[in-house]
C-alpha cells in the first residue's frame, strides 16, 4: 500500500523539495536551536540554510526568482515545516512572496510577513500610514505586506522593515506576533488581490498545511510512545481504550491532511472556489488540531506536559496556527453563509464545487 | 506505519462531464420524489429505477465491456454514486450487487460465473445480498458456524445468516461460511465463499423488522441446501482473504458520509432566507466535514483505480463519515426550533425524525465503529 502511495505522489519537484526540507530540518532544528529561538534570538544560520536550498523562494515564479515549482507543490513544503513544528516564518515568507509576485511587486530578499489585520491608507503620493497587528515574526521581517485603502480602492503594500515601528507581541505558542506602525512610508504597492478575504484565505491555507503536517508527526509520535511506555506489565498501546483514541487521532490527522491538500490546490488555482475550499480546510484542520492535541496529551501523560518533552513544540503551535488567519468560528461562518445562500437546490453543487 | 496518506485525487474531466449527464437524468427521474423518500438514501429500493440506471450503462461502470461494463474509471463511478446519493435516488435494490458482489465476482469468479451473472447486474436485473453475519457472529466474523460440507459434486450447507439486508428482493447471496472445522490457532483458515442462488430448496427467508417497524433485515436459514460445485467463489479455504478484499469497496464510498444528506438539504430549506451567525457557523462546520470526506473518498477511488488496496484508508473514511452522518440530526434539531405546523416545517420534522431513527445503524453496518478503530490501530502497529 505504501508503494502505491509513493508512486502516486512521486509527482515531482514537490516530493524532492519536501525531502530536502525534511532532511535539513531534522539535522538543524536541534533542541538548542529551538531554545535560542524561544529566547528571542533570530536563528540566522538556520534561516540561511533554508534560504540556501531555496525553500522560501520555491513558490515564486521563475521571473520573480523562483524555480517554477507548481504552487500547490511548493505549498506542500509547509506540511514538512509543520511536521517539525518549525518556529521560523517560512510560511509567511512564502505567502508574502506569492501575493507580491502575483501583484507584480518585486519580492524582497529575506524573511517576510503578511499582516493578519491592518488599518492603513495610501495617499495619492503612494505613502502608507497606519498600523497592522498579528504580524507573524514581524520584528524580523524585511518587509510586511498589508492591504491599504488607496485612492482608487484597496492596494497591496510591501512596507520595508526600516520604516516600521514594532511593538512586540506573541501568539499562544510564544512565537512573535507583532504590531507594526508606519507613518507616510513610501512603499511599493499594486492593486490588491481579488479581495482582502482572498489574502486572509491564503494565510489561512498556510496554517491549515502546517497543522496537517504537525498532526501527522503528533500521530506518529503518540503511537510510538504508546508502543513503548509500559504500565500494568504491558505497553499502554495494548489497551483497547488507548488504541481507540489513537485511531481517532490518526483519523483526525488524515482528515486534516486531506483538507490541507484542498486548501493548497485552491490557493494554486486562485479562482472563485478559493474561499469555500480554504474555509473548509481551516475549519477542519482547526477542529482536528483540537481533538488530536487533546488525545496526544492524554496518551503522553504527565511527561508530555513538561517543557523538556518535545510534544509541546507541536501542540502549542497547533493551537497558535488554529487561531492564525481566522479560527474555526470565522471560517465556518464564511462557509456556512455560502452554503445557506446556495439554498436547498444549490447545496450539493456548492459542496462539489469546493 | 503510523500515518495514513490520502493522495490528492487525480483530476478527471470525464467524471465532470458524467456529473452533468447524471444531474440532468436525475432531475427528470426524481422530480416527483418526496423528501421523506429521498431521506431514505441507499435504503430506498426501486428495482425499476435500478433497471433504468442499467439502461443508461451506469451500473458496473468500471467493469470490462465483455461483462456489461463500460470500462470507465473508479473516479467516474465515484461521481455517479455521490450524485445518486445526494439526490436521494432509490439505489438500494442494486447497491450491494454493484458495489461489492460484482467486484468480488470479477476478482475471484470463474469465467462461467462472470459471464452468467455480471451482465445481469449491469443491466439492473440481478440483485445480491451479503451473507456474513450470524446470530452468534457479528463483529467476530471468523466465528461463523454456517458450514458447507463437500457432498458428491457439490456442497451441503446448513446454518443461519442474520441481518441480511433486502434478502427477499435478491437473487443471490455471497455466502461466507466454514468449509473446514475451526482451528483455534488459525481462526481465519477454513472459510470459503459461495455464490448462492436464493431460490434453491432448503433456504427460508424470514423478515426482521427494525426499530421503526420497517422490513430491510432478514434471517436466512439454510437447511440441507445443496449447492452445485460451481457455486464456490474463488478458492476453498480463502474466504477470509477474499472477504477482507471487499472491504475497501464496502467502506470507502460516498454512502459512508451521505446517509443523512437529505436532512441537510431540508435544514438549509428551513433556514431560508437568512440565518444568524450561530446557524451559519454550525452549517459551515458540517460543510467542512463533508467537503473533506469527499476528498478522502475520492482519494480512495484514485487508489483503487491505481490498483492499491486501501482497506485502512477505507476504514478511516467510514469511521469519520458515520460521525458526521450522526451529527447532522443533532445539529439540525439544535438549529431549528419547533415552528408552527406549516407544510414546510412538517416535511422538515418528518425527515429529521426519519434520520434520527436510522442514525444508530450508521456506525453499526459494514463494520462497527469499534471494529474500524481496531483496524486503524492495527495499522498503527498497536496490535
Amino acid at each position: 500500500m505504501m508503494e502505491a502511495h509513493t508512486d502516486l505522489q512521486a509527482d515531482d519537484a514537490g516530493a524532492m523539495l519536501r525531502e530536502t526540507a525534511d532532511r535539513l530540518l531534522a539535522d538543524r532544528l536541534t533542541p538548542q536551536a529551538r531554545a535560542r529561538s524561544a529566547a528571542g534570538e533570530w536563528p540566522d544560520e538556520l534561516w540561511a540554510a533554508l534560504d540556501e536550498v531555496g525553500l522560501p523562494a520555491a513558490i515564486l515564479p521563475e521571473e520573480a526568482g523562483g524555480f517554477g515549482v507548481p504552487v500547490a507543490d511548493a505549498l506542500s513544503l509547509l506540511t514538512v515545516a509543520g511536521s517539525h513544528a518549525l518556529q521560523l516564518p517560512l510560511a509567511d515568507t512564502m505567502l508574502a512572496g506569492l501575493v507580491l509576485a502575483r501583484a507584480g511587486i518585486e519580492v524582497p530578499a529575506g524573511p517576510l510577513a503578511v499582516a493578519q489585520g491592518c488599518e492603513a491608507r495610501l495617499d495619492p503620493a503612494g505613502r502608507a500610514t497606519g498600523h497592522a497587528w498579528g504580524v507573524p515574526w514581524g520584528r524580523h521581517a524585511r518587509a510586511v505586506v498589508v492591504l491599504a485603502d488607496g485612492p482608487g480602492g484597496p492596494v497591496l503594500v510591501a512596507l520595508p522593515q526600516a520604516a516600521l515601528t514594532v511593538e512586540p507581541g506573541a501568539d499562544i505558542a510564544g512565537d512573535p506576533s507583532d504590531t507594526v506602525r508606519f507613518e507616510a512610508v513610501a512603499a511599493p504597492s499594486a492593486p490588491a488581490p481579488p479581495s482582502a478575504a482572498c489574502l486572509r484565505a491564503a494565510g489561512a491555507a498556510t496554517r491549515a498545511l502546517m497543522i496537517a503536517g504537525a498532526l501527522g508527526a503528533v500521530s506518529t509520535m503518540t503511537a510510538g510512545y504508546a508502543r513503548e511506555r509500559r504500565q500494568f506489565g504491558r505497553a499502554i498501546g495494548q489497551f483497547q481504550a488507548v488504541q481507540q483514541n489513537l485511531a481517532v487521532l490518526a483519523g483526525q490527522a488524515a482528515s486534516a491532511a486531506a483538507a490541507a491538500g484542498l486548501a493548497a490546490e485552491a490557493v494554486a488555482a486562485w479562482g472563485p472556489g478559493l474561499l469555500p475550499a480554504v474555509a473548509a480546510a481551516k475549519v477542519r484542520t482547526g477542529e482536528a488540531a483540537g481533538q488530536a492535541a487533546a488525545i496526544a496529551h492524554q496518551v503522553h501523560g504527565a511527561i508530555g506536559f513538561t517543557q523538556e518533552h518535545r510534544l509541546h513544540h507541536y501542540t502549542r503551535r497547533l493551537w497558535a496556527w488554529r487561531d492564525a488567519f481566522g479560527r474555526e468560528a470565522e471560517w465556518a461562518q464564511v462557509l456556512g453563509r455560502h452554503l445557506i445562500a446556495a439554498g436547498p437546490d444549490g447545496l450539493w453543487p456548492a459542496i462539489t464545487a469546493a | 506505519m503510523s500515518q495514513f496518506t490520502f493522495p490528492s485525487p487525480p483530476p478527471s474531466p470525464e467524471a465532470e462531464v458524467l456529473r452533468t449527464e447524471i444531474r440532468a437524468f436525475l432531475a427528470t427521474e426524481l422530480k416527483d420524489r418526496a423528501p421523506i423518500d429521498r431521506a431514505q438514501s441507499w435504503n430506498g429500493l426501486d428495482p425499476a429505477f435500478s433497471r433504468r440506471l442499467g439502461e443508461q450503462g451506469w451500473l458496473g461502470l468500471t467493469w470490462p465491456k465483455a461483462y456489461g461494463g463500460q470500462e470507465r474509471s473508479a473516479l467516474e463511478r465515484y461521481v455517479l454514486l455521490e450524485e445518486l446519493l445526494a439526490a436521494g435516488a432509490p439505489v438500494g435494490a442494486h447497491w450491494i450487487a454493484e458495489r461489492q458482489s460484482g467486484p468480488s465476482l470479477l476478482r475471484f469468479g470463474t469465467e462461467a460465473q462472470k459471464a452468467a451473472i455480471l451482465p445481469r447486474i449491469a443491466a439492473g436485473e440481478c440483485f445480491f445480498c451479503i451473507g456474513m453475519s450470524e446470530p452468534d457472529s457479528g463483529s467476530d466474523l471468523a466465528s461463523v458456524r454456517t458450514k458447507a460440507v463437500r457432498e458428491g459434486d457439490g456442497w451441503r450447507v446448513n446454518g443461519t445468516k442474520l441481518w441480511t439486508t433486502n434478502a427477499t428482493h435478491c437473487h443471490y447471496m455471497i455466502l461466507f461460511c466454514r468449509t473446514a472445522p475451526l482451528d483455534r490457532e488459525h481462526r481465519h483458515a477454513g472459510t470459503s465463499q459461495f455464490v448462492v442462488d436464493l431460490s434453491l430448496p432448503g433456504i427460508t427467508i424470514r423478515p426482521i423488522r427494525n426499530l421503526v417497524g420497517e422490513h430491510h433485515f432478514n434471517e436466512v436459514v439454510f437447511e440441507d441446501v445443496l449447492l452445485p460445485e460451481d457455486a464456490l467463489l474463488g478458492r476453498e479455504g480463502e474466504g477470509w482473504a477474499q472477504v477482507t478484499g471487499e472491504l475497501a469497496y464496502e467502506r470507502s464510498g460516498p454512502e459512508r458520509f451521505l446517509s443523512s444528506f437529505w436532512l441537510l438539504v431540508e435544514l438549509v430549506r428551513a433556514l431560508q432566507p437568512v440565518a444568524d451567525a450561530r446557524t451559519e457557523i454550525a452549517l459551515g462546520r458540517l460543510g467542512a466535514q463533508l467537503i473533506t470526506l469527499r476528498r478522502m473518498s475520492r482519494s480512495v477511488a484514485g487508489l483503487l483505480q491505481a490498483g492499491a488496496d486501501p482497506a485502512l484508508e477505507a476504514a478511516m473514511v467510514k469511521d469519520l463519515g458515520a460521525l458526521v452522518e450522526q451529527e447532522i440530526p443533532e445539529i439540525a434539531r439544535d438549529l431549528v426550533a419547533e415552528g408552527p405546523p406549516t407544510p414546510q416545517s412538517r416535511t422538515f420534522a418528518e425527515v429529521l425524525a426519519y434520520t434520527t431513527l436510522h442514525a444508530p445503524s450508521f456506525s453499526l453496518r459494514g463494520g462497527t465503529r469499534e471494529i474500524l478503530r481496531g483496524i486503524i490501530a492495527r495499522g498503527l502497529g498497536l496490535r
